[in-house]
């Protein structure tokens, strides 16, 4: 390992005020929300954005990924709804013969199709050594409208049978915490895990950093790429276990404009666009403060309808700036 | 005295090709008919192109000398470049188009009227009307207050209300004025009307947070009936009862399914039907085959769909 590699990885154990940054933005707009409605702190209410949070928070795992080992990823939002398509008909397929089984057997293929597809944006990248942003475009209008296909631009609904079984994973809870929540901890934590305690994290971050560098020291930056890719897509997959019982459904609009959300709760998390640079909590975070505030539009009155994406994007633009500042 | 003879032989001549295409002995000038529409992109398009495809199978089943080409555009620039393909590769004898824009399709489909086309133009009107011959549409305003009507009545002109509506277009606008002008002479409230985008997941969270913000909400309007099942979701996990309705927009074949059940809290929807593109290719190919002259243009109503007439708006294959 070079100095520089040593240097990164040693950088998330200390604690400095700017890696606070994304947690003091948190606390500040949850403030501004019990201000605004009391009814933002009731239980339900909290429950709700907490669990409705966790598709992008899940999928900006995988994100971390790919953007701190220097890629960039526009197809989550689309891959989402593909990987949904064909999870919906694998167990619809699968439901006569296996009964509620075919929810686990469905999941399995998801998992598998999710790796596939991250694979595909890896491979295009590295190999094909195509710029990930035309890369992803690419594959995001792929797996668009491979869901519009599959639905005839209509809807692809799962088996009623299935329906009732399947409900907790998002709408259930173990000891009062949401099943979607307390999944999307154990993706923080074995992502977290992967990325400040393995090799392959450490990895990550030189490939991100200096490119050239880590290729000097022996890391091969294509396998690190398209692993993270990899990575990426079993995250959406994960995102789409937990999605398809909330609404049952997977329609041509399923997850649209999600990458830009899963970008953005990245970026204002405190990892580095251009990479070399990662903080999984810091995304989820970010994550948070994004169905926040889209939480508050609604329950405030004194913004107009026709304003609320302008607002929306006034205060993440003041949270970069707040953290530039704290810096 | 000669012209009337002249157009006397040319009935009968006129009358003897008919004939001749009956027998089938005789190969009859094919009449081509073009229909250009949007792609599927989510529900309402969709069945506009389910429909559009039904018609061209039906039609040229029934009568071989019609040729029917379905073409379907991603984007206003993309129908213009198919309207010139289409116009350039052969003669259009008609010509059926929802146009994705007003304003970027009038010019293109004026140089297609040019060649002598027949141009009918279905739910989205060109900004000049008089390049048109058939003009077939839904009625947006009456979607929104033929609702607000309805749940004036059932209400007793008292109550609170929360709306969900679509992408910021000029169909969004009709509904929720259509809705609002009614709402505004009772003495319900409007709570809060919001944009969900004519997206479930949107629409779903949307609610949840009009439960958090409201504890009283008397009844739920979607001005389209892919928001509704979103809300429907929504209010089923709060455990929320005192909503009493819950009401969609567009004869969505789910929500009609609710309907013909009789749902105590679903029990109407308003069609702004995908299927008025097959009416009009019907009444183009009408002149074409039985000389029935068809021109002018018509509003299809939005009248309330109940139990007693749902199945006259239910098509079960259609993927809306």
């Amino acid at each position: 390992m070079t100095a520089a590699v040593a240097s990164e990885s040693a950088g998330p154990r200390r604690i400095r005020l700017a890696d606070m940054g994304p947690f003091i933005a948190l606390a500040v707009v949850i403030l501004a929300g019990v201000m605004i409605n009391s009814s933002f702190l009731s239980g339900t209410n909290i429950a709700n954005v907490v669990t409705r949070s966790a598709f992008v928070a899940i999928i900006a795992v995988g994100a971390t990924f790919v953007i701190s080992s220097g890629g960039l990823d526009l197809s989550v939002g689309s891959m989402m709804a593909f990987v949904t398509g064909i999870m919906i008909l694998a167990m619809n397929r699968l439901e006569p013969s296996m009964g509620g089984y075919a929810i686990v057997a469905g999941a399995g293929i998801g998992l598998v199709v999710g790796a596939l597809c991250g694979l595909l944006n890896g491979l295009i990248v590295t190999v094909g050594k195509i710029e990930p942003f035309i890369a992803t475009l690419g594959t995001m209008g792929i797996f668009r409208a491979l869901i519009t296909w599959m639905s005839d631009g209509g809807s692809i609904p799962i088996e009623r049978t299935l329906r009732e079984p399947y409900r907790p994973v998002y709408f259930g809870n173990v000891m009062g915490i949401p099943v979607p929540v307390l999944l999307t901890l154990v993706v923080v934590l074995v992502g977290a895990f992967v990325l400040y305690r393995t090799k392959y994290g450490r990895r990550c971050m030189a490939a991100g950093s200096n490119a050239d560098v880590a290729r000097f020291s022996g890391v091969s930056v294509a396998k690190v790429r398209t692993m993270a890719f990899v990575i990426q897509g079993l995250c959406v997959a994960i995102a789409a276990i937990c999605y398809i019982p909330r609404l049952g459904a997977a329609t041509p609009t399923t997850g649209q404009l999600w990458e830009l959300q899963v970008i953005t709760a990245v970026v204002i998390g405190g990892t580095a666009l251009r990479g070399g640079k990662a903080r999984v909590w810091g995304t989820v975070a970010g994550a948070l403060i994004l169905e926040v505030i889209a939480n508050l539009m609604v329950l405030s009155n004194m913004v107009s309808e026709y304003l609320v994406a302008a607002v929306q994007g006034v205060i993440i633009i003041l949270a970069m700036l707040a953290h530039r500042f704290i810096k | 005295m000669t012209t009337i003879t002249r157009r006397a032989l040319g009935l009968l001549t006129a009358a003897s090709f008919t004939a001749l295409a009956a027998t089938g002995a005789l190969a009859q000038e094919k009449r081509v008919i073009a229909v250009s529409i949007p792609a599927a992109t989510h529900g309402w398009t969709g069945g506009v192109v389910y429909h559009a495809e039904q018609a061209e199978k039906e039609i040229e089943a029934a009568f071989p000398n019609i040729d029917v080409i379905v073409k379907t555009s991603p984007s206003a620039t993309a129908q213009v470049s198919a309207l010139e393909d289409l116009a350039a590769a052969q003669t259009l004898d008609a010509l059926v188009i929802l146009p994705f824009t007003s304003e970027e399709l009038t010019g293109p489909v004026e140089q297609v009227k040019a060649a002598g086309t027949f141009i009918a133009v279905v739910d989205r009107g060109l900004t000049d009307p008089a390049i048109q011959d058939l003009y077939v549409a839904g009625d947006n305003i009456a979607v929104g207050a033929n609702t607000a009507k309805w749940l004036a009545e059932k209400l007793g002109n008292e109550g609170k209300v929360v709306v969900l509506r679509g992408i910021p277009t000029v169909i969004d606008d009709e509904r929720i004025q259509g809705f609002t002008d009614v709402i505004a002479a009772t003495n319900i409230e409007i709570l809060d009307i919001q944009y969900a985008n004519w997206n479930q997941d949107e629409a779903f969270t949307l609610m949840q947070d009009y439960l958090a913000k409201y504890p009283q909400i008397d009844a739920v309007w979607a001005n389209d009936d892919d928001m509704l099942l979103g809300v429907l979701e929504a209010i089923r996990e709060s455990g929320r009862t005192e909503i009493k309705y819950a009401l969609g927009g567009n004869g969505m074949k789910d929500v009609i399914e609710m309907v013909m059940a009789g749902d105590p809290v679903t029990p109407i929807s308003t069609p702004y039907p995908p299927s008025m593109i097959k009416s009009a290719i019907y009444m183009v190919a009408g002149q074409f085959t039985g000389q029935a002259p068809m021109r002018g243009s018509f509003k299809l109503d939005a009248p309330l769909i109940t139990p007693e007439n749902a199945d006259q708006f239910y098509f079960p294959d259609s993927p809306f």
